[in-house]
């Protein structure tokens, strides 16, 4: 890793917040996409 | 002798590709080159961002804070508008996937604006000595940010989705009036933020730093039409649900 000088700290922590964000978001879609189709699919299931 | 009639035979080419129905279809195809370029694009600007580029000569290393800043703050934007867009084609056109992208999009835009407050407020200590400061630009993107919140809350107190899709439409385009106030604030008022990075005498700063911005800015926004396309898909299964389940209700209650 570079040496990323006196403020790493506030480097690291935001690209860890934003890292951790986004891979919430990321999770959230497909989870949000899966029950939705699941769903669908228990209706069409059922006819 | 009954003839079944196709009704999207009778659409235009744009029609079927926005019909609801068939954007599930063709659209599946687009989630997995996009999330194959979104991991390349994170990849290359990460290693531009951390192993590529030099420190800056006043910020020193906190300008790698401004690779993540400046693509979250330019989605938190870029998202607005696309939801006025949308918002334009749910009141002008009274589009069926006008309204879908405009929902969508909300969450997506407050989560941006986020990212965008955190990582300014972090690069903001060691830069200009404070997190935070109520000049122009910060202060309309946190109005940003509330507005963001206010849409999410109005879509999720509505039962009727149409209803909801046509006052929400109007509070976006209202709103819509914040976005050149946060582009241009920087040029109208005294502020701690430094004037945008590209005027009509050029880039304001060496190749070296904007090229990982700029691959940045590609991976973040691929991530958005990513995620767009999927919160779309999921709010049309959504409603597609929601129909057979107040149909299945009709049936048992007669």
């Amino acid at each position: 890793m570079i040496d990323l000088g006196p403020h790493a700290s506030f480097i690291i922590i935001a690209y860890l917040g934003v890292a951790i964000v986004t891979l919430a978001l990321i999770i959230s879609n497909i989870a949000q996409y899966k029950k939705q189709k699941n769903r669908v699919k228990s209706f069409e299931d059922k006819g | 002798m009954t003839q079944k009639i196709d009704p999207l035979k009778k659409m235009n080419w744009f029609d079927r590709i926005a019909h609801p129905g068939q954007f599930l279809k063709w659209s599946r195809y687009l989630i997995l080159p996009l999330a194959i370029l979104s991991v390349i694009l994170f990849g290359v600007g990460l290693w531009f961002a951390f192993f590529n580029s030099p420190e800056d000569y006043q910020m020193g290393d906190t300008v790698r804070i401004m690779y993540i800043h400046v693509p979250n703050a330019w989605l938190s934007q870029l998202v607005y508008v696309t939801m006025a867009v949308s918002a334009i084609g749910t009141l002008v056109w009274r589009h069926p996937l006008a309204d879908v992208a405009m929902k969508a999009a909300a969450p997506l835009g407050a989560a941006f604006t986020t990212m965008a407050l955190f990582t300014g407020a972090l690069w903001g200590r060691p830069t200009w000595g404070t997190y935070w400061e109520w000049d122009g630009r910060m202060t309309a993107t946190l109005i940003l940010l509330l507005m963001y919140l206010g849409i999410i809350a109005l879509w999720r107190s509505f039962d009727d989705q149409l209803r909801a899709a046509k006052l929400i439409a109007i509070i976006v385009l209202v709103g819509t009036i914040n976005i050149p106030i946060i582009k241009f604030s920087v040029d109208w008022w005294n502020t701690l933020h430094q004037p945008s990075i590209v005027s009509s005498e050029g880039l304001s700063m060496p190749a070296s730093i904007y090229t990982p911005l700029l691959i940045m800015m590609l991976a973040f926004t691929t991530l958005f039409a990513l995620l767009q396309t999927n919160a779309m898909r999921t709010e049309i299964l959504r409603r597609k649900a929601d129909r057979q389940l107040r149909k299945s209700l009709n049936k048992e209650n007669g």
